[in-house]
């Protein structure tokens, strides 16, 4: 087995008497999409930054290939690229004067520095605003400069923090598509996240924090399994019921029989696997996606148990 | 659709270099040409006071010397100061949009962002002093000067600028905003008033006096007048470049240090 690209031994961090990160684990393989789910101040921009060399870890060893974050800042910067939770790009300058700073910023040569920045503007939908100042793009052609900025330097370690927050749909697959291209390449994805779907989508492995520490990680699958059984769900017009199954043909089918056999009035009917929702929420004791309410899905799952 | 590589590359060198910096000086110079409204203030402002003080103030100071003659140097300065302490709010500005983050993330000169600003001072700062001397000559500003004497003038104003631009840039790294910030290009304005700039020192209560005789823009500002009027300049040339080279140090150091800081 090859060393882990990214890995963090007890990361702490505090401010004041704030304890942020609380003894944090984490390790990823090269190669690896590695999606940071936690809900609001659960520290996962904290982590990011420190991986990023921005900000000094109380405590703790943060290796970024193979170097050092204190030790070694300039080793690990020129490993990685960052994209923050806010977008961060020269207002007062154009998207492609923007890019092609940051092309001669990464040390790209003479023939890439020309013109990897035209195919990024065009591989995020930009060709037509290139020449505009960034201040009067909207939030989502701001976030996608942005992006398209991280990905000049084909960084080795891409950490994205929140990168679809802002975006359309259709931008939001956009995205995804190119990151998946980025890891066929080879490139490893540290990435934070509050969507559920995208952490399904996109990652590899799931590591939820909560309060500074690691509380489960694994496959998204694997994950919701942990969380319960696969069940059938019956919509009436007196409510919905529930019924575990193993999710076979044939257990679907018994259940399904019983049903007509005692002449229940079904609307709709579905088998439903636990969502990251549900993970999330049996783990954290609260809803992945702030402010929302938890969905009624996981908390009748939560009651049932 | 595309063929855009994104195959990693694993030889990205951990410093940085000169291009960086030549890059970054671009990067400021290009904000500059689209502000144009902050660099109209940097040169509206001396001009409006230039004329305030001639036509206005000037028939009441005694300077002992046409009072255009006295206060054109103490002008000059004031829109250096003015015009570099502008940096703080841009250092400031770079901050809270995040762009700083980026670059603090990236294998990349620590210094090379904070000299792109301030070589858009300085560049900024030729024009307004350029437009400024300008418009004294027009007003009647009778410089008894040869030619090295006006460039020994410049050359200590240009020291000047930089001074404060680095003092300027260290305190948009510590400021909580770009309005903390700007609060310092404020009080940069006020600093030649408390000096021999626009009235002769001996002039003022003794209290204030004492404060002008130790403020760094008073033998700044008698250099400049003795190079550019012929008085004498005696012991103010030496004074003012250690003032100056001295507040460049520390602005310097401290901006690099901070700048790289990591909380
Ligand atoms: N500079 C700071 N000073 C004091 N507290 C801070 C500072 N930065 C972060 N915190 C605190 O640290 C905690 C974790 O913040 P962090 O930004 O890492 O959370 P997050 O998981 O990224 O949250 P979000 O989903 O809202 O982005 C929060 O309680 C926050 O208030
Ligand atoms: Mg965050």
């Amino acid at each position: 087995m090859t060393a882990p690209i990214i890995a963090v031994q007890g990361l702490r961090k505090s401010y004041g008497d704030v304890t942020v990160l609380d003894g944090l684990d984490l390790e990823v393989a090269r190669g690896e999409v590695l999606a940071l789910l936690g809900p609001n101040g659960a520290g996962k921009t904290t982590t990011v930054r420190i991986l990023s060399t921005l900000l000094r870890p109380d405590a703790g060893t943060v290796t970024v290939a193979g170097y050092d974050v204190v030790r070694s800042p300039g080793r690990v910067r020129a490993a990685i690229s960052l994209t923050g939770q806010f977008a961060a790009v020269d207002e007062l300058l154009t998207g492609e004067e923007n890019l092609r700073l940051m092309a001669r910023l990464s040390h790209l040569g003479r023939t890439e520095a020309r013109t990897r920045p035209a195919a990024l503007l065009e591989l995020f939908d930009l060709t037509d605003a290139a020449r505009r100042p960034v201040k009067t793009y909207s939030g989502g052609m701001r976030r996608r400069l942005d992006l398209a900025a991280s990905l000049l330097s084909r960084p080795q370690v891409l950490v994205l923090d929140e990168p679809t927050t802002g975006l359309d749909p259709r931008s939001r697959n956009d995205l995804w598509a190119v990151i998946g291209d980025a890891v066929r390449a080879g490139t490893t994805v540290l990435l934070t996240t509050q969507y559920l779907e995208e952490a399904d989508q996109l990652a590899d492995r799931v590591a939820v924090i909560d309060h500074g520490r690691v509380i489960a990680s694994g496959t998204a699958a694997s994950l919701k399994s942990q969380v319960g059984a696969a069940h059938v769900e019956l919509t009436t017009a007196t409510g919905i019921e529930r019924i575990e199954t193993d999710g076979s043909v044939g257990d679907v089918h018994r259940i399904l029989g019983d049903v007509e056999r005692r002449g229940l009035l079904v609307d709709s009917w579905a088998v439903r696997t636990p969502t990251l929702d549900d993970v999330f929420l049996t783990l954290t004791g609260q809803p992945a996606e702030p402010g929302q309410p938890a969905t009624t899905e996981a908390r009748e799952l939560q009651e049932i148990r | 659709m595309t063929t855009l590589d994104l195959t990693p590359r694993v030889d990205q060198s951990p410093t940085g270099n000169l291009g960086d910096t030549l890059a970054l000086v671009g990067r400021c110079l290009r904000r500059s040409t689209r502000q144009l409204d902050t660099l109209l203030l940097a040169v509206m402002l001396p001009v409006m006071l230039l004329l305030m003080f001639v036509y206005v103030f000037g028939g009441a100071i005694q300077s002992g010397m046409d009072y255009v003659d006295f206060v054109v140097p103490g002008i000059l300065l004031l829109t250096a100061g003015y015009g570099a302490s502008t940096t703080a709010v841009d250092v400031a500005s770079d901050i809270t949009a995040g762009i700083m983050d980026r670059f603090r993330s990236m294998p990349i000169r620590a210094t090379g962002v904070m000299t792109g600003h301030v070589a858009a001072s300085m560049a900024r700062n030729a024009v307004s002093t350029a437009l400024v001397i300008g418009i004294a000559l027009l007003i009647g500003f009778d410089a008894q000067a040869s030619a090295l004497d006006w460039l020994a003038a410049i050359g200590l104003i240009a020291l000047y600028v930089a001074a404060l631009t680095w003092i300027a840039v260290a305190i948009g790294v510590v400021a909580s905003g770009p309005e903390a910030a700007s609060g310092f290009s404020f009080a940069i304005l006020f600093l030649p008033y408390v000096s021999s700039a626009f009235v002769p020192v001996d002039s003022m209560p003794s209290v204030l006096s004492s404060i002008a005789a130790w403020n760094p823009v008073t033998p700044v500002a008698d250099t400049v007048r003795g190079l550019l009027l012929g008085t004498p300049v005696g012991s103010s040339a030496a004074q003012a470049i250690a003032w100056c080279v001295g507040l460049l140090l520390v602005g310097w150091v401290a901006a690099s240090v901070l700048f790289r800081r990591q909380r």
